[in-house]
């Protein structure tokens, strides 16, 4: 039997040790009419070998971005990984080991976690972050649960311009506890800040803006924090592309309270959307309403440096219904995938990724608007993904050059935006690639 | 202690190679001076080298199955096969983008689809959503069924969720965060749901009911049915905690004995790592009536095409994460599930039953058993009460001491309702000697609190540190390295 180290003989031995002739005399607290009479109805076992050619068959089933031209984003990006994180990964000490609960055997584990946090402080400018939530989009959701326990208000002021999908999953979380959501609307491609100055109030918990915000756009941080602060109490909460924060400003320039974001592009493949990992930062005043873990360092019996998980009472397994957050399993293998690629790009490594990824995006953006029939949608600084206009439906292009082997991009029909397509660039991409999107876009010009 | 990666930094080292920019555009071009950082991020410059070993030292810090034995209690710590790693790292599966279209994404899908139908064979419910990543984000999923249910039918008085006093932390905390009131109810003598107690806590306000089982006492909540028509009477739901599903599959489908709705935890019962904390998945299934509540999209199949469905899309939930779940995690179920057959799901169950129980028995008359007039099902709870009471040991420091004699400690204090709780665990995949290896190692322990007791007081000593300052580490509350 795969995966039991036990072999039948051993399994009589014990069931004799225990007392009973058979394994179904263990089962005598079971209502007799639940047991099942038959086996489920599952495919017979495959060897491993099999497994294998049925799973690599499966795979090839799939067109991968690496076999096509890809300028998909929206949140998710394929950022070059180095080799060497997945070697760490794999580890088994990190691979198999279970939530760093026992400190004294799980040290590996905390440090790791320690430096994450310490490398999400030193990108955000924020002073203390968790281990790390389920995604980007659970994270914003978790961020606004925070701001509202710490101003006791129930209203939450969004800027349309964000993730569309984030905002799904914000308002699954946010419907039970009774929190309001008012969404500003957008005026060229970034939120309109006149009638986020009418909606923010005293009864406001937060504003959340995404920057870049889902068409790529560099939102004025700068005037939605003044903005949000003529509210004593409320927090504002920015979500983040963890890459744009090489060159972008640091939000702890424009006084952000939370950092949120999707982590995905620090070194965690695509993986078709999971798992991902959501980063969450915040100033310290904020500490005690975190969701999810904390490493802090501290020190052994012998008084060396020694790392533990701290600010527990905040957490489920110890405050149970009074908890910051039901969180309990969360993504920390990716948060150490994210760990490894920071520390070997450091910082000059990722500044030439976000520097790439956002001049080839440029040069891009410039070809397309060269085109008769195409333009850019939005005429405001953007970082490495931005919004053109399609002289036909974007899904008519999409599947045209999806025959090519070419994915353009993100047909926004399906967020209410007729013949728009979003398109990201990373450093990936060579002049080739693009000059390829460019000349297959030309057949369509008008 | 190993130093921190930042104290390896060394100006101008390299661990990475980019190709040279070819488009020929200047940053400032592109962005801004006003949005440009003014200060460079400060990151460690080391070599590929350096990293290497940086976080080989870390790994040897660090517990792991493959070092070792974990009786951890509700963990499910079961060896997981290599097999899964190296085929969900084939390029078709990594290197998809959840924004494809679906033509490109066959494989896929044919997996997420096939894995929601053998999941909801083997728990017995109509269908099964792959988007929940963690089992407490399942709780959550499964609560805003509960609340559309609810909605959808009318009941505008439903506020309550019950759930009994032996519950894992999250059953409360989803509770919570879903918006429903908490209600807590006993456990009778055997360790079972206490029914006077649920009877006389049961109104037109009840929403819903979760129960764990078998239960974190190992035990399998046999009143289950009269339970369900208890709930089902006054119309709230009846919601499994499948944490402890390894114990029962094959055995028994608990979506045909009395519940509506269950995760599953694919970091436990179905052999993905738990990665220091995650990523996990935590798939719910759901009776009949309840699937058009279901998170969106579904994954279902039409003229032999597999296709992303979102016709429910009115009554459903919405989404509790943006794609389809973790889905590295799902192939990896995909293929556990495909490697066991029929005969090997349930061989699990049945191994993982009969080494609690060989545990159990080995162990009772060392270590106080508060519930074994009954077999224990997957796990059980020791309790360190007789060392507390006659020699002052408390369970943390015999846990401490268990790290020294090589294994990891078991889940200790929980559940709540055991004063000095072990839950012990063992899976099915660790083998009669190590059982044994393990066994002896604790009657070792039970002998060393009456004739050397401060051994257990210093543990552990044979462990890369000793032991850990918590309270410290809340006062002066270091969480990030300055340098």
């Amino acid at each position: 039997m795969p995966f039991i180290s036990n072999t039948d003989k051993e399994r009589k031995e014990m069931l004799k040790e225990i007392g009973v002739e058979k394994f179904e005399d263990l089962l005598n607290s079971i209502p007799k009419k639940f047991l099942l009479k038959e086996p489920c109805n599952l495919e017979e076992p495959y060897s491993e070998l099999e497994i294998t050619r049925k799973i690599s068959n499966l795979a090839a089933k799939n067109i991968s971005t690496e076999k096509a031209n890809s300028f998909l984003g929206g949140g998710i990006y394929d950022h070059f990984i180095p080799a060497a994180v997945d070697h760490i990964i794999l580890r088994p000490e990190f691979h198999s080991a279970y939530t760093p609960y026992q400190a004294e055997v799980s040290q590996g584990t905390l440090q790791y976690i320690y430096e994450y946090q310490t490398m999400i402080c030193e990108l955000t400018g924020m002073e203390i972050s968790n281990a790390g939530m389920y995604d980007g989009a659970s994270a914003a959701a978790e961020a606004i649960l925070m701001a509202s326990r710490k101003t006791k208000n129930f209203k939450a002021v969004i800027a349309e311009t964000i993730n569309p999908l984030y905002l799904e999953v914000i308002k699954s979380y946010i419907e039970g506890v009774g929190i309001e959501l008012v969404t500003i609307p957008k005026k060229k491609g970034l939120v309109d800040l006149d009638i986020l100055k009418q909606k923010v109030d005293d009864e406001t918990a937060c504003v959340l803006l995404q920057t870049p915000n889902f068409f790529g756009n560099i939102e004025d941080a700068f005037a939605v924090e003044e903005i949000t602060h003529t509210s004593k109490k409320t927090l504002f909460i920015v979500a983040v592309d963890p890459i744009s924060l090489a060159v972008l400003n640091s939000p702890s320039e424009y006084n952000a309270d939370i950092v949120v974001g999707e982590g995905q592009a620090l070194g965690n493949a695509q993986n078709y959307g999971g798992p991902l990992f959501g980063f969450l930062a915040c100033q310290l005043d904020l500490a005690r309403t975190l969701p999810g873990r904390i490493v802090g360092a501290t020190l052994d019996a012998d008084g060396k440096r020694a790392y533990c998980l701290t600010l527990q009472v905040r957490e489920q397994h110890i405050r149970r219904a009074k908890a910051t957050s039901n969180i309990c399993s969360n993504e920390s293998l990716c948060n150490l995938a994210a760990l490894a690629y920071m520390t070997l790009m450091g910082k000059d490594g990722l500044k030439e990724v976000a520097i790439q990824s956002t001049t080839k995006a440029h040069y891009l953006a410039d070809e397309i608007s060269k085109i008769n029939g195409f333009s850019i949608a939005f005429d405001t600084p953007f970082f490495k993904e931005f919004v053109i206009k399609t002289p036909i439906s974007a899904k008519e292009i999409i599947m045209k050059l999806k025959d090519k082997n070419i994915f353009p991009g993100i047909d926004l029909k399906q967020f209410g935006y007729e013949n728009m397509l979003l398109i990201a660039v990373t450093e990936k991409k060579r002049k080739c690639d693009l000059d390829e999107l460019l000349n297959s876009l030309k057949i369509f010009s008008r | 202690m190993a130093k921190t990666i930042f104290e390896k930094h060394s100006p101008g080292r390299k661990g990475y190679t980019l190709p040279a920019n070819d488009v020929d555009i200047s940053l400032s071009k592109c962005i801004p001076d006003k949005f440009q950082r003014k200060e460079e991020v400060k990151l460690p410059d080391v070599s590929e080298l350096d990293v290497m070993r940086h976080f080989l030292e870390l790994s040897h810090m660090n517990h792991c199955i493959e070092k070792g034995f974990y009786p951890l209690g509700s963990c499910t710590m079961k060896y997981n096969p290599k097999i899964n790693e190296t085929l969900v790292r084939d390029d078709g599966f990594m290197n998809l983008h959840p924004f494809q279209e679906e033509d490109t994404v066959q494989g896929a899908l044919e997996i997420l689809f096939e894995l929601q139908k053998d999941l909801a064979e083997i728990s017995g419910f109509a269908n099964v959503t792959l988007q929940p990543v963690a089992g407490a984000h399942g709780e959550f999923t499964g609560l805003k069924i509960i609340r559309a249910y609810h909605k959808f039918k009318g009941n505008t008085h439903k506020k309550k969720i019950i759930f009994p006093d032996s519950a894992h932390g999250t059953n409360p905390a989803s509770v919570i965060l879903t918006g429903y009131e908490v209600v807590e109810i006993k456990s009778n003598d055997k360790g079972l749901v206490d029914i006077d107690d649920l009877k006389a806590h049961i109104d037109d306000e009840t929403a819903g009911f979760m129960l764990t089982n078998p239960n974190t006492l190992g035990l399998f909540e046999s009143q289950v049915e009269e339970i369900a028509e208890i709930i089902h009477s006054v119309d709230g739901l009846m919601y499994m905690d499948g944490a402890n599903f390894n114990a029962i599959m094959g055995i028994v489908k608990p979506g045909e004995n009395g519940f509506d709705i269950m995760h599953f935890n694919l970091h436990k019962t179905f052999a993905t790592p738990h990665g220091g904390g995650g990523p996990g998945g935590g798939p719910i299934g759901v009776r009949e009536d309840l699937l058009k509540f279901l998170p969106v999209p579904m994954i279902d199949k039409k003229d032999g095409k597999f296709f992303l469905d979102y016709s429910h899309k009115e009554t459903s939930i919405g989404k509790v994460q943006s794609f389809f779940g973790n889905f590295a995690v799902n192939i990896k179920a995909y293929i556990y599930l495909k490697m066991l057959g029929p005969k090997g799901l349930r061989r699990v169950a049945e191994n993982a039953v009969i080494n609690a129980n060989y545990i159990q028995k080995k162990l009772e008359n060392h270590y106080y058993i508060p519930y074994k007039d009954i077999y224990c099902m997957h796990e059980f709870i020791a309790s360190g009460k007789w060392q507390k009471d006659k020699y002052r040991i408390k369970t943390l420091d015999i846990a401490k001491r268990i790290l020294d004699k090589g294994f990891h400690a078991p889940t200790i204090y929980f559940p709540l309702i055991v004063p000095e709780a072990m839950m012990i665990e063992p899976t099915e995949t660790e083998s009669k000697e190590t059982l044994d290896e393990f066994i002896n190692a604790m009657i070792e322990i039970a002998k060393e609190c009456e004739e050397t007791p401060e051994l257990l007081k210093n543990a552990p000593l044979n462990t890369p540190v000793k032991r850990v300052d918590d309270t410290l580490a809340v006062r002066q509350l270091n969480v990030k390295f300055e340098w």
